[in-house]
């Protein structure tokens, strides 16, 4: 059976299971459809936050984006992470005692205004939208390559894949199909992982296996995995993996992950639809815990793929002569298909030379030996852990298996936002504030529709995507860290705060941080729009937009603090609603609601 | 609701047990990882040091232990106080 058939199978069975659970948990009546949720076991809502979270950037780029970057890029790993510590003990357990349905509802009551509401649904709007072109261009990724199709087609196809799960599927049952879709891609992700630390290190657990010595029979046998990481890198020219260019840099683009994590809206709501608030709490950790297994395993992942690479374009070491053209695996054949991949042979010498081009020294030592420039000219991230199996040599079952595992990761966090999305412009801004009559059927009908609109301009962006997935993805992170997350936390933890603050310093912490964006990145990710190159040189004190979220964050903090002092403070009720969220007695009675 | 003078009390063993919380947050992944890895680069993990380790693998596993210490820790505190469900 060639390669194709198989992914088509794996993919399809897994397919059928999310549809088969979809169709069981469906089963339930109306009312389900809403109170099912905080019924919901810690546990289980722990992993379905889980596979929530963890998209397509998580899966299929973040190791890749270590990889070829080495130790600064663990700001991924540490920020999208150690977000959840903020989420359980500043957000969680208040907002599920405050026991509403969306984000922008609390904010619409807790500052008593609908303006602020408004205001919470277009900061909701732009970092869901964002959040999906990330998980749109991935998925394009993940279809491209096991349909053997070109990326544009894969994005296409992924769309229309995610827009029929999306409205089939709906909210029912959904959290039962993310369990079941966190299971396929932790499996699809450690699987490859412990094959390859077993090869390489022989240790079977990946994370200790990247601190382990290499085994016998391989290139740098005896010695640490990366000291010989580092030894082949540093003979190519390129940067070590283990060594920071700029400490406050990536401090900063970590706070702004962190941050970020803690504002986004599609994980909060997760939070209420437990039975407790003491549930609440644990629940972040189960969450954390499930999420861990992956995030352990992705810098093994990262750095093990970056040595089989060296390793394969240069068989016989870097003294030796690089890979022979005729001799490439045939997995350089089938990622060309995509356009993702491309060699090409400068010096027509029948060898493909993988180095550093620009690395001065290295050019001195490509003169000498012949070369004229390095003929690895493409190499998208974004393959790297889909690509890993092939790499690696592993089974054909293993590579349908990741392929199964990048489109549930990207299915179930595409859903999320997209429900996310057209909840908040049917409940939030239609029903509750532009036309409170509107029918049942008619609210439905909206939701819909606002969820058509997303995908069509999440794929149109997603042709041109301002970054790899997990690049566009962190801006939106920053996004969620200037606009959501301080107005949350301010209302849980400060009485006086009030409407005129928050909603001031929504738009203030969210219009510094999108101008800083679409500053460098174009005018709403458009392409070609951009009134500044996007080079350091141009970034305001050296700050890349990706890591201003912190920057935006502070904005609305000092806005919101400036404009409260100036104004009257909150009514007498809400300060009562302040000290009642504070207190977890009581929270079941929110269930009612 | 009339304010209980214990919920101040409640409401305070909360801020300091958020504040020691994220006190360790800050200081294993901005410390450790990244501003405090030369000070520690002496110490060598696996062909590599110490703040690397603690990059990719070490903060995880301590933001993994702060939540659930904070989880227990505080719904012991619930119940000191009478503040449970």
């Amino acid at each position: 059976m060639d390669q194709t058939t198989l992914n088509i199978i794996v993919v399809g069975l897994s397919f059928a299971l999310y549809f088969g659970i979809a169709i069981w948990a469906r089963a339930g009546s109306t009312s389900e459809f809403y109170a099912a949720g905080r019924g919901v076991n810690p546990v289980v809502n722990g992993m379905a936050t889980a596979a929530d979270w963890m998209s397509a950037a998580s899966f299929i780029s973040m190791a890749g984006l270590i990889a070829f970057v080495g130790y600064n890029n663990s700001s991924f790993l540490m920020g999208w992470t150690g977000g959840y510590v903020l989420m359980a003990l500043l957000l969680a357990p208040y907002l599920r005692k405050f026991g509403k349905f969306t984000v922008p509802e609390f904010i619409g009551d807790r500052y008593y205004s609908t303006t602020a509401r408004i205001v919470a649904v277009v900061c909701l709007i732009v970092i869901s939208i964002t959040y999906v072109i990330g998980q749109m261009s991935g998925a394009g990724v993940a279809f491209a390559r096991f349909l053997e199709v070109d990326r544009d087609l894969g994005l296409y196809i992924a769309a229309g894949v995610v827009l029929v799960y999306a409205v089939l599927g709906g909210m029912k049952g959904i959290t039962y199909t993310q369990v079941a879709q966190y299971c396929v891609l932790i499996v699809a992700y450690t699987i490859p992982a412990i094959f390859i630390s077993l090869q390489l290190t022989g240790n079977p657990i990946p994370g200790l296996g990247l601190f382990s010595n290499m085994s016998e029979g391989t290139a740098g046998a005896g010695q640490p995995l990366l000291v010989t990481l580092d030894g082949l890198l540093t003979d190519l020219g390129f940067n070590q993996y283990t060594e920071g260019t700029s400490p406050v840099n990536m401090a900063l683009f970590t706070l702004s992950l962190m941050i970020g994590t803690a504002g986004l809206p599609h994980v909060i709501i997760r939070f209420f639809t437990v039975p407790k608030v003491a549930d609440a709490r644990w629940s972040a950790g189960w969450a954390l815990v499930f999420i861990a297994l992956l995030y352990l395993t992705a810098p093994a992942v990262g750095a093990m793929a970056r040595l089989n690479i060296m390793t394969t374009m240069w068989p016989q070491g870097v003294e030796g002569e690089a890979v022979a053209q005729e001799d490439l695996p045939d997995w350089f054949e089938t990622w060309s298909v995509t356009g993702l991949l491309a060699v090409e042979d400068k010096n027509g010498d029948g060898r493909i030379q993988y180095y550093n081009e620009n690395s001065e020294e290295m050019q001195a030592l490509a003169a000498e030996r012949g070369w004229e420039g390095n003929e690895l000219v493409t190499f998208n991230r974004d393959i790297l852990v889909l690509a890993n199996p092939e790499i690696a040599q592993l089974p054909g079952w293993v590579i349908a298996l990741i392929a199964a595992g990048g489109i549930a990761a990207a299915l179930s966090t595409a859903a999320g936002l997209l429900l996310a999305i057209s909840s908040a412009i049917s409940h939030d801004l239609i029903k509750s504030t532009l036309n409170p009559n509107i029918s049942e059927k008619g609210e439905l009908l909206a939701a819909r529709i606002s969820m058509i609109g997303a995908i069509a301009v999440a794929t149109w962006l997603g042709l041109n995507p301002p970054g790899f997935a997990a690049q566009t993805v962190a801006l939106a992170f920053g996004l969620a860290a200037a606009s959501l997350f301080p107005t949350l936390m301010m209302g849980i933890f400060s009485k006086r705060m009030n409407s005129a603050g928050a909603t001031w310093g929504m738009l203030a912490g969210l219009l510094t941080t999108c101008l800083y964006l679409f500053t460098y990145l174009g005018w709403f990710f458009i392409p070609g729009t951009n009134m500044l190159e996007n080079t350091a040189s141009n970034y305001l004190f050296g700050i890349p937009p990706a890591s201003f979220g912190p920057i935006g964050a502070v904005a609305n903090f000092a806005v919101a603090y400036i404009v409260s002092k100036m104004t009257a403070e909150p009514p007498q009720e809400i300060q009562e609603l302040v000290e009642s969220i504070r207190v977890p007695r009581g929270a079941g009675a929110a269930t009612g609601h | 609701m009339a304010e209980q003078p214990n919920n101040n009390a409640y409401w305070s063993a909360n801020i300091r047990l958020v504040t020691y919380c994220l006190v360790i947050w800050a200081l294993v992944s901005y410390g450790f990882a990244i501003l405090l890895r030369p000070m520690l680069s002496g110490i060598s993990v696996g062909g590599t040091d110490l703040g690397f380790w603690f990059a990719q693998q070490g903060s995880i596993l301590v933001f993994l232990v702060l939540i659930f210490f904070y989880a227990w820790r505080m719904n012991k505190i619930d119940r000191e106080h009478g503040v449970d469900e």
